[in-house]
């Protein structure tokens, strides 16, 4: 069948053709373009990792950051409960310190007043003691007026004296 | 507004076809009626030819109607090159029988003869143990066409390269956007399947198989000069492909590939398998050149009969009826023309991945 019987000259154009085609192609044509394509295809996919990369780094970011709202957060509200701590603290020292000082100075005055309440009843005492004695020596002045009631006192005592 | 003009547009060329058809199917007595009349005195028309010097290679390539160009007859005898116009042996009618005009070449004196180089010895008659000694290397229609399609491959795909290296980075452009899916196609559903990671040293192969049979079985399609031929349904063409296919899966068979043809699991089988994988070398190929070449020939068979449709019942008013089966038939070639490309490129790489592939 002349269908199906490859014509040699056919054969021979067509192995000529289809190398030449498939060097020049291949050398000029498919070697950049495949070249070309993979890059681009490189780099559109390394630009879509970094910008996942970016939006985790972002995401990242604004988790550390509300972290760190938290953690002052808490800080404030430590620091504030320490403080009403402290100041509630320092009022009942202060309280406290205040009783204390009060007793003792209650105390002090008490003391004081027994003291000054003593030295007031000695010096009365001393004054009733020297008003005594010169009442009694100005009774005695006015006993002894008189030489013979003298004489008679000491001629007693000397009686006694003996006796002993 | 405009809306409406194309609308217009559209319902007029309608009507215009309308319009052709039925003028045609009106007069079938006056204009063409004659002209049958006195064709079917010469020579009764007959589709075989018809379909046949279609499918067939040509010396002449018809432009339009019986103007023909002649193309470049190089004949390698064995005497010597010798190299005429094919215009020298165009066949012409004589008495309703085509016959070729004699040229006295160097070595011998040529004809043609239903499109074929015959030697014509001193008498004036063919010389058919002489014609065997001659080699026809002739630049014909269809390798005319094949440079044709050569040169508009390295055209489009010289240019887009460029474009690749100008707008390197972008996005493509143009021409480059139409193709560059086709190329990434050829790699990432033909190659990568079915070669794996070794895949980029048999891709210029591919996408210039891939593009040669769809830029060829396109233009074969074109009805008229400077398509209107059938390169990719030529058993030559389909077998100097599937050659070089054949070659590039043996000579890269690994060492697992030869083993499962010479090595079969059992033993006993040696003598079963072995032939049947040898045949199976060759058996994938001849499959790739029949399939191609029976496809692409069915089709333009199919097509060109319905179109002798209007010739053998010779009358206009049939052609509706063809024209509507050969649109739609087109439409189908069309379809052909990418599958027969892909399927081609998809079993080449098949096959290569077959015989590269790595077992562990």
């Amino acid at each position: 069948m002349d269908l199906v019987t490859p014509n040699i000259g056919l054969v021979f154009w067509t192995t000529l053709c289809f190398a030449v085609l498939l060097w020049l192609l291949g050398k000029f044509a498919w070697k950049p373009i495949l070249a070309a394509i993979n890059e681009r295809e490189k780099s559109i996919e390394s630009a879509l990792s970094m910008a996942e990369a970016a939006k985790e780094e972002m995401a990242r970011l604004t988790n550390e950051n509300e972290e760190l709202l938290k953690q002052a957060r808490i800080e404030r509200d430590n620091i504030l409960r320490e403080a009403k701590k402290v100041k509630d603290q320092i009022i009942s020292e202060a309280k406290e310190a205040a009783n204390t000082e009060g007793a003792r100075m209650i105390e002090q005055a008490r003391l004081e007043i027994n003291n000054q309440k003593a030295l007031a009843i000695a010096d009365v005492k001393n004054q009733v003691a020297t008003l005594s004695i010169e009442i009694a020596e100005k009774i005695l002045r006015k006993q002894f007026e008189d030489q013979r009631k003298q004489d008679q006192l000491v001629a007693d005592l000397l009686k006694e004296v003996k006796l002993k | 507004m405009i809306n409406g003009s194309i609308l217009n547009l559209k319902l007029f060329r309608l009507s215009l076809i309308c319009a052709f058809f039925l003028i045609a199917g009106a007069l079938p007595k006056s204009a063409f009626s004659q002209e049958s009349t006195s064709e079917k005195k010469e020579k009764k028309f007959d589709p075989k030819d018809v379909i046949l010097e279609h499918i067939g290679d040509s010396h002449s390539w018809p432009v339009l109607g019986k103007t023909t160009l002649p193309l470049p007859v190089i004949l390698y005898t064995d005497k010597g090159l010798e190299v005429f116009s094919s215009a020298h042996i165009k066949e012409e009618e004589v008495n309703g029988e085509p016959t070729g005009k004699i040229y006295q070449g160097t070595h011998y004196a040529y004809t043609a003869e239903k499109d074929k180089i015959k030697v014509v010895d001193s008498n004036g008659h063919i010389d058919e143990a002489a014609t065997k000694k001659v080699w026809d290397f002739s630049i014909t229609r269809n390798v005319m066409s094949m440079f044709m399609a050569i040169a508009i491959l390295l055209l489009v795909f010289l240019s887009i390269s460029s474009s690749y290296k100008k707008r390197e980075g972008k996005a493509p452009k143009g021409l480059q956007s139409f193709l560059e899916p086709l190329i990434v196609f050829v790699r990432d559903d033909i190659a990568i399947p079915n070669m794996g990671i070794k895949y980029a040293r048999f891709m210029p192969l591919l996408l210039t198989v891939f593009f040669f049979i769809l830029i060829n079985n396109l233009l074969g399609m074109i009805p008229f000069f400077p398509g209107g031929y059938n390169l990719t349904g030529n058993i030559a063409v389909t077998a100097v492909l599937s050659v070089i296919i054949l070659f590039v899966v043996n000579l890269n068979g690994n060492k697992h590939y030869w083993k499962h043809i010479f090595v079969p699991n059992p033993w006993w089988l040696f003598p079963i398998m072995i032939p049947v994988e040898i045949v199976s070398i060759f058996s994938k190929p001849i499959a790739l050149m029949i399939r191609l070449f029976a496809n692409i020939t069915a089709g333009h068979i199919v097509i060109l009969s319905l179109i002798s449709l209007i010739f053998i019942f010779k009358t206009l008013l049939v052609s509706p009826v063809s024209v509507g089966f050969v649109v739609f038939m087109d439409c189908i070639e069309l379809l052909v023309a990418f599958l027969q490309a892909y399927i081609f490129t998809l079993l080449s790489s098949l096959f290569i991945g077959m015989a590269i592939e790595e077992h562990h």
